[in-house]
């Protein structure tokens, strides 16, 4: 037991009378210091907070004035937990984890809660905003000026904190005011009928007011009414859609079509016709049975699927086999030079892979390019107007874009075997491909496996290479939609819904989430799979 | 505790961008508008910030514009840089998210997808409208509203090595004679692409046949339900594109670039292209002319007109000094001149379009302009585009064009209902 040892200790430093007990005792002081959190750490801790929540303040009023509940509701809480993980003593490892989950949050799984959202509903063209907008659209879309008529020459004028428009007779001169739903008045001056005259600033400064007076030419609101588009003149305008905030239907006043809102997310007649724009609503699972059923749809895409898987496994079969013979090649210790060689392979890697696939996509040129004038003297191979050479041409691109890779990685675990695993091969009588064959090949797949695994889910979704070489092309002849011949899943997904008339957001996620859903399964099977490779150690 | 620091420092910056990405992510994604809907008295001077979405080549042109209005009205014009390819569909989504600009440059195309989506607000021309070029009101006219600002109008000619060919063509295949008499490599190039071809630059060809994509109402706007393309007259421009295609005339691997190297190389006397390849010709010392495009058909080849046009947005809390910088200052004929000069485009306003044609070559491809006819900006012509290209690819390599025409015109048909 010390504890009695400490308490002489003690009562000999009170009495100041040991300098080798002092010192010990400063030392430990000091160590206790470093060991708790310092007054200057204390100070840049609550400054750091400090700055985070008051960022965290702003942005939860923004939120709010905006009224987005859910998310100035996750900020409020986040900011409280992080304050509590650095302001309570002990939680470590919460203090090393929470940076990167924030990190984590926002950009993956904010993301995916919000990909997965809109896979649900119909955002889209023509719903890519909320009922209020699309309103406010329909309304000032509907308002055209009344042929022929005159323009009138307006100023702003002001009374009671109420805005009135000043309108000039284009024809008598005559003045006369009027305001929101208050007839034209015939006055001598606006000075002398009470009202002020606002100045240019004036009216930038209320801008959303003035443009949104609606001044009836007298008290028939067929005869149209005036409105000012840019505060020094007015046009007579007619509406021909009109709102009942009430019963939530559009009229059309030329026609008499009554439009109302069935649940669909735009205003429908009784007879199916829709007005665009809407706006977005929730359609449930719709979009995920669009992309099932639809003829349109599913027919090209059995053929894209399969292309797909082909795609991307040969792409890292082709890649890995040739970065692994380099490999074997230049980790030969006869070999001379091997560090500059080395160096000339990475460069396919060292290119941005867009920029690659778009050079090659001139190379492959039938008439003009390098491949058919110089490497085939003169030939015309049309590869990439022919299905089977495009995909040929593209598998080619792929592999001087990827075998880098599979060589750099391979190097890497080749250098990770230890020799006198070899010599015991060599010394037991194995040849050079025995060895390779039953030693190094097994234990390199062990590293390598996951790393090929992840390499065909990228292939998987290689949008840049197929976008940019051949655009998914040659298309399929008969088929109804843009998809063509070298589409993969995630270049058709992108076709169908944004090139063209309808760009469709909400089909578009839910293809991302099937295709998630798929590579996610192959390389689920695939991980289970490695781990009899790694019962070989 | 040095790793604690390094933590908290790490950990605010994680924390301030994290909270910028979520109230931006809100602003975007929620799809709720924070509109003017509440404009009270707290608008000060910061408000009359008018921002403008503009590529890179009319941001040039507009600045000097810009520093003008700032001092004559005191409203500051912001000009947002963005690529030309993007505005479209970034404005589509940002604008119900509120962060879009109060205008933006973009061609009168985009109108049809613009109005459906509800992001862009009708601009009231008032008496301005008869002071300008026809076409160009016709363009930007949609469904009886003027939508936008036509600033300038563009169309392709048919572009001539005058030293090569002293004369201009009198039709199509006098144009062939006269180019395969030049000696040159090429009797005629004109940028195509193995994927789509080019429907834009094959049209006047189409048209001189009679044909036409959408049938046209009597004010020139487009009739959605009337689609023409598949006519008789279409099938007849199909059947003499396949005998172009197997005469070699046209050539899918000769791309826009290749094209444009060939003919300021000397090594074709005419070219089929628009007023933006050419500065590089004069450049490359190439004896510009402009001629009319030569007929394949009989009828005038008549080719699309893109009216360069500036949108007002549907949410801009800055309308009315949107207004007057659009109306009552860009079209304006000091302004049009301007933007012309730095721009180099042929300017909308007729009174500014008339002073531009001192310039031949302006003068060249303008007298075509006055045959073309306007791009159709309704949205159902964006699911015509990719079918028109495929097919005619097809035609050229030589399938049977009756029937990929008549084809192409069913799928087409089945698209937009």
């Amino acid at each position: 037991m010390t504890i009695p040892t400490l308490d002489t200790h003690d009562r000999a430093s009170d009495r100041r009378t040991d300098p080798a007990t002092e010192k010990r005792r400063r030392r430990a002081a000091a160590f206790a210091d470093a060991a708790s959190a310092g007054w200057k750490v204390w100070l840049f801790k609550i400054v750091a907070l400090g700055i985070v929540d008051a960022m965290a303040i702003y942005a939860i009023l923004v939120l709010v004035v905006q009224e987005q509940w859910v998310i100035a509701v996750a900020i409020a809480v986040g900011v409280v937990v992080l304050n509590a993980i650095y302001l309570i003593p002990g939680l470590l490892p919460a203090k090393y984890l929470a940076p990167g989950l924030v990190f984590l949050f926002i950009f993956q799984i904010f993301v995916v809660l919000y990909t997965v959202y809109i896979a649900f509903t119909n955002y889209g063209s023509g719903h890519n905003s909320d009922k209020e907008d699309a309103i406010t659209s329909l309304l000032q879309q509907s308002q055209t000026r009344v042929e022929d008529s005159a323009t009138y020459p307006v100023q702003i004028a002001t009374r009671d904190g109420e805005f009135f428009l000043v309108v000039e007779d284009p024809e008598t001169g005559d003045l006369s005011v009027g305001g929101n739903e208050m007839p034209l008045e015939s006055i001598s001056s606006p000075e002398a009928a009470g009202y002020d005259v606002l100045d240019f600033s004036q009216i930038l400064a209320n801008q959303a007011e003035i443009g949104a007076l609606t001044v009836p030419l007298d008290d028939d609101l067929n005869d149209g009414y005036l409105r000012t588009t840019d505060g020094s003149n007015a046009y007579l305008f007619q509406s021909s859609l009109e709102w009942d905030p009430v019963a939530d239907t559009m009229t059309n006043t030329e026609t008499g079509v009554v439009y109302r809102d069935i649940g669909t997310g735009a205003f429908t007649a009784d007879d199916g016709t829709e007005i665009l724009p809407g706006w977005q609503v929730w359609v449930g699972g719709e979009n995920f049975v669009r992309a099932v059923t639809e003829e349109s749809i599913r027919g090209p895409f059995i053929a894209v699927l399969v292309w797909t898987f082909v795609f991307a496994f040969l792409s890292v079969a082709t890649t890995f086999v040739l970065g692994l013979f380099l490999a074997v090649v230049f980790n030969d210790p006869k070999m001379k030079s091997r560090k500059y060689y080395r160096v000339i392979l990475i460069l396919p890697y060292a290119f941005p892979a867009f920029l690659s696939a778009l050079i090659w996509a001139g190379m492959f040129n039938q008439d003009f390019g390098f491949i058919n004038q110089v490497l085939l003297g003169g030939a015309s191979i049309p590869w990439l107007l022919d299905p089977i050479l495009a995909k040929v041409a593209i598998l080619i691109v792929n592999l001087w874009l990827g075998f880098p890779y599979m060589f750099l990685v391979c190097t890497g675990a080749l250098q990770s075997i230890p020799d006198d695993i070899q010599e015991a091969g060599r010394v037991d009588g194995a040849g050079v491909w025995q060895v390779f064959r039953h030693i190094k090949f097994p234990l390199l797949l062990v590293s390598v496996a996951p790393l090929l695994i992840s390499s065909f889910a990228f292939n998987f979704n290689n949008f840049n290479i197929v976008y940019m070489l051949t655009n998914g092309g040659p298309r399929f002849a008969d088929a109804s939609i843009n998809v063509g011949a070298t589409d993969i899943l995630i270049s058709m997904v992108y076709k169908v819904a944004f090139v063209g008339a309808n760009r469709d957001y909400g089909l578009a996620s839910a293809f991302s989430i099937i295709i998630f859903i798929l590579v996610a399964v192959i390389s689920y099977v695939s991980f289970r799979q490695t781990k009899v490779l790694e019962e070989l150690n | 505790m040095k790793v604690m620091n390094k933590r908290a420092l790490g950990l605010s910056a994680f924390l301030v961008g994290g909270a910028v990405v979520l109230a931006g992510c809100a602003g975007g994604g929620g799809g709720e508008s924070s509109g003017g809907a509440d404009n009270g008295g707290d608008s000060g001077a910061a408000e009359n910030t008018l921002t403008v979405w503009v590529d890179a080549d009319r941001e040039r042109a507009l600045q000097d514009v810009a520093t003008a209005f700032e001092e004559e009205k005191g409203i500051a014009v912001d000009l947002v840089v963005k690529e030309y390819e993007d505005i479209q569909q970034d404005f589509i989504t940002q604008v119900p998210s509120g962060e879009g600009p109060d205008i933006t440059i973009g061609g009168h195309d985009w109108t049809g997808a613009f109005v459906q989506d509800g992001v862009v607000a009708p601009v009231e021309l008032g008496d301005k409208a008869a002071e300008f070029e026809e076409v160009a009101i016709a363009a930007v006219t949609y469904d009886g509203n003027t939508y936008g600002l036509p600033y300038a109008i563009e169309n392709i000619a048919l572009v001539r090595n005058a030293d090569l060919v002293p004369e201009a063509p009198t039709n199509f295949d006098d144009m062939i004679a006269k180019g395969t008499a030049a000696g040159t490599q090429y009797p005629f190039v004109v940028g195509l692409n193995p994927q789509n071809s080019d429907p834009y630059h094959l049209y006047p060809f189409q048209t001189s046949f009679g044909n036409s994509v959408f049938a046209q109402n009597a004010d020139g706007s487009y009739d959605a339900a009337n689609l023409t393309i598949g006519d008789e007259a279409g099938q007849q421009f199909a059947t003499w594109l396949g005998q172009q295609g197997a005469a070699g005339v046209f050539n899918l691997n000769l791309d826009g670039d290749l094209a444009k190297e060939a003919f300021n190389a000397g090594q074709a006397p005419f070219f089929l292209t628009g007023p933006w390849n050419i500065a590089d010709a004069v450049d490359a010392g190439v004896n510009v002319a402009v001629d009319p495009i030569p007929s394949a058909g009989g009828d005038i080849a008549r080719p699309f007109a893109g009216v360069q046009t500036f949108f007002l947005s549907s949410q801009s809390e800055n309308a009315l000094a949107a207004n007057e910088f659009l109306v009552n200052y860009i079209a304006t004929p000091e302004v049009q001149t301007a933007l012309f000069e730095a721009g180099g485009r042929a300017p909308a306003l007729t009174e500014s379009f008339e002073a531009a044609q001192a310039d031949p070559i302006v003068a060249g491809f303008a007298s075509v302009g006055a045959e073309a006819v306007p791009m159709p900006s309704i949205p159902q012509m964006g699911a015509v585009w990719d079918d028109w290209g495929t097919t005619e690819v097809a035609i050229i390599q030589g399938s049977d064009p009756v029937s990929s025409w008549t084809t192409m015109a069913e799928n087409i048909q089945g698209k937009i209902g």
